[in-house]
């Protein structure tokens, strides 16, 4: 025991030296060449704007906050993706298990079409179907009081400054209030419907795993279907489903850095803009790493807890 | 799916090639180049008129065209150039790590570049600046009017912060929508998606002329908001290849200065004006001070020609860019392009 101790401490320690030299020499080879490194960059004005964010910016802002910025835009997207894709994918999952055969087939077309055309693909098809389809923000479509649809996006009666602000069209586009951007439209749909194929056969694995012996229990216990499939398959299925699905959520947010393909602003295209002022390549994309690892574990941690609480519950029944 | 693990992998090749022990490089490019028989020359990844490949493979273009004028005074062959296509993000990383000997690729001289990057821009080969592409159904004659509106320009270059610089400057708030690929941001422009396009406007003339659904639906605007001199760069620490790539580009100018072309070189040997014979090595020996041969710029003019036909082949009337000369002139003729003295 001692032994085996022994030795990964000495492996932790080799790992830790060779990524410590890594960094060393590529430190004095970048000094050696001129090349100028470091992080100070962060705090300099990043001279250049950006199309949307939840988080005021400004050209003269420093280039932290204009990261900062990025991944707001990340968050943003990739949370509103992963409601959709829960959604959609739960219906899906539940719906390849219907007795209604037009209803499985539909739900397992879903499934094989959207999980087999790679997600770079949907995002293009569904920005350019948007930016063709949708009219210009001259002759916007008025979806109701305030609400309107364009190549400029989806404009609505928004808190702007704690007062409602109504958008209104300006010569070229529609400003005011809230929008959603055609690039962060497209995005949310094509993660979102891209994921829930994964989510729908977590989702059936799941409730199949389930024994069929609960279900006759149920029934026989005078449970409708409906009660049985809440009370009793559910809860079970739960425990199957949640570390999967974790998963699906990282690939998610993961995948999210593909925006930069259809124009959305997100962390990686912030980091793209700033490797290209200031040359700091290394420093870029080592942050680009760092956050989506950050993310990704933070979401690892999040779901751990859900699945032993759930573990628990289970225990408590 | 495709871009992460691209980036993923480049940015362990950096570190790769940074974390490597470094090539002792003073002086040794040029060996390298004569070891290896070929010079790696770093370009776009397209850019009609600069370097794009064309239908049958082959790289075309004014920065190509330097890179063919250097393997030709320093190989004494054109032909042995290998072409590094490489987007923003890749270029400047690729020139530091070693994979590229020069590069040529349509790269804006700013302080920032020069000097922090470990690299060296050599000298002008393009007076270029930034304009912007709008469609005619709007009725605009200025830049200025474009408050409000929503620009659509690629990342990687210059052109966002100039953006944000020049709108700045004259208080007129607009959006950008920045996106990775050329492709993408112009079909997004020409969908509708933006009020305005924005790059050089040495791109948006073709860009008009070949790319636009019907080039008559859109005007470009008279403003131009930035400088943007392009030309070839080098790592620093060796100075005896900057001062070749720097001098083969100045010496392809001079043969323009004095007429000398590529069908009339060999004969220009036996002209009576001291220049041409000095540029030609015929009374002196102006290779040497470089380390190469005495023929080196009647190899190059011989190979591309004079400054003025590479442009005329690659930007002129009768290519897709069709671009005017304008500053691009000689200094003589009202432009900028000056060459210090091959003597």
């Amino acid at each position: 025991m001692l032994e085996r101790r022994l030795v990964q401490l000495l492996l932790l320690a080799a790992v830790v030296a060779v990524l410590a030299a890594l960094v060393a020499t590529t430190a004095d080879n970048m000094r050696e060449r001129g090349i100028r490194s470091g992080f100070d960059f962060l705090l300099e004005p990043a001279g250049f704007s950006i199309g949307e964010t939840p988080l005021a910016f400004d050209a003269g802002d420093s280039v932290l906050r204009a990261f900062a910025a990025g991944l707001a835009n990340t968050l943003r997207a990739a949370l509103a993706a992963i409601v959709l894709c829960s959604v959609l994918g739960t219906a899906v999952g539940v719906g390849r298990l219907s007795a209604n055969l037009l209803l499985r087939g539909a739900c397992a077309a879903y499934v094989e079409t959207f999980r087999n055309i790679p997600l770079l693909l949907q995002l293009l098809a569904w920005y350019f179907v948007l930016t063709e389809l949708l009219p210009a923000a001259g002759d916007a479509w008025r979806l109701g009081p305030g609400v309107f649809l364009s190549k400029s996006g989806l404009s609505f009666p928004w808190r702007v400054d704690g007062a409602w602000e109504m958008p209104e069209q300006n010569v070229f586009t529609i400003a005011g209030g809230g929008a959603l951007t055609p690039e962060f439209l497209a995005l949310v749909v094509g993660l979102g419907i891209y994921t829930a194929a994964y989510v729908a056969e977590t989702v059936r694995g799941g409730l199949q795993a389930v024994p069929r012996g609960q279900t006759d229990a149920g029934l026989a216990l005078g449970l409708t279907r409906r009660q049985v499939f809440f009370a009793v398959l559910l809860p079970q299925a739960r425990r199957a489903i949640l570390p999967p699905l974790a998963n699906h959520y990282l690939n998610l947010t993961k995948n999210s850095s593909l925006a930069v393909a259809i124009g959305y602003p997100d962390l990686v295209s912030i980091a793209n803009t700033t490797l290209n002022q200031t040359g700091r390549a290394v420093e870029c994309i080592a942050l680009v790493m760092a956050t989506y690892l950050v993310l990704s574990l933070a979401t690892a941690l999040i779901t751990h807890r859900l699945e032993r609480r759930s573990a628990r519950w289970a225990g408590d029944a | 799916m495709r871009t992460r693990p691209v980036r993923l992998f480049a940015a362990l090749a950096v570190v790769a090639t940074l974390s490597s022990s470094p090539a002792a490089h003073a002086g040794k490019t040029l060996d390298a180049i004569r070891q290896k028989g070929e010079v790696a020359c770093g370009v776009s990844t397209g850019v009609i008129g600069f370097s794009a490949a064309d239908s049958s493979g082959a790289w075309r273009g004014l920065d190509t065209d330097v890179c063919r004028a250097i393997a030709a005074a320093v190989l004494g062959d054109a032909g042995k150039v290998r072409w590094v296509p490489l987007n923003s993000q890749q270029r400047f990383t690729a020139l530091q790590s070693g994979e590229v000997d020069l590069l040529s690729r349509n790269t804006s001289w700013t302080l920032s570049r020069d000097a922090s990057l470990g690299l060296h821009f050599t000298a002008v080969t393009y007076y270029d600046g930034q304009g912007f592409l709008v469609p005619k159904k709007l009725k605009l004659t200025s830049a200025k009017q474009l408050n409000g509106a929503e620009v659509c320009v690629q990342s990687g270059t210059t052109s966002e912060k100039n953006l944000a610089d020049y709108f700045r400057s004259v208080g007129v708030k607009i959006k950008p929508v920045v996106f990775e690929k050329f492709d993408a941001s112009l079909k997004a422009f020409f969908s509708g998606r933006c009020q305005a396009y924005t790059t050089d406007a040495s791109a948006l003339a073709f860009i008009r002329a070949k790319e636009a659904p019907n080039p008559d639906d859109y005007v470009i605007l008279p403003e131009i908001i930035s400088k943007e001199p392009l030309g070839p760069m080098v790592r620093r620490g060796d100075d005896e290849w900057f001062a070749i790539v720097k001098w083969v580009v100045f010496a392809l100018q001079e043969a323009e200065e004095y007429g000398v072309t590529q069908a009339n070189v060999a004969q220009s040997a036996g002209s009576t004006n001291p220049a041409v014979q000095r540029l030609l090595g015929v009374s002196e020996d102006i290779g040497k001070p470089l380390g190469l041969d005495r023929g080196w710029v009647a190899k190059a003019v011989g190979a591309v020609g004079n400054y003025g036909e590479i442009y005329q082949r690659n930007l002129g009337p009768g290519t897709p860019s069709n671009l005017p000369r304008g500053m691009n002139r000689l200094w003589n003729q009202g432009g900028l392009i000056y060459a210090p003295p091959l003597r």
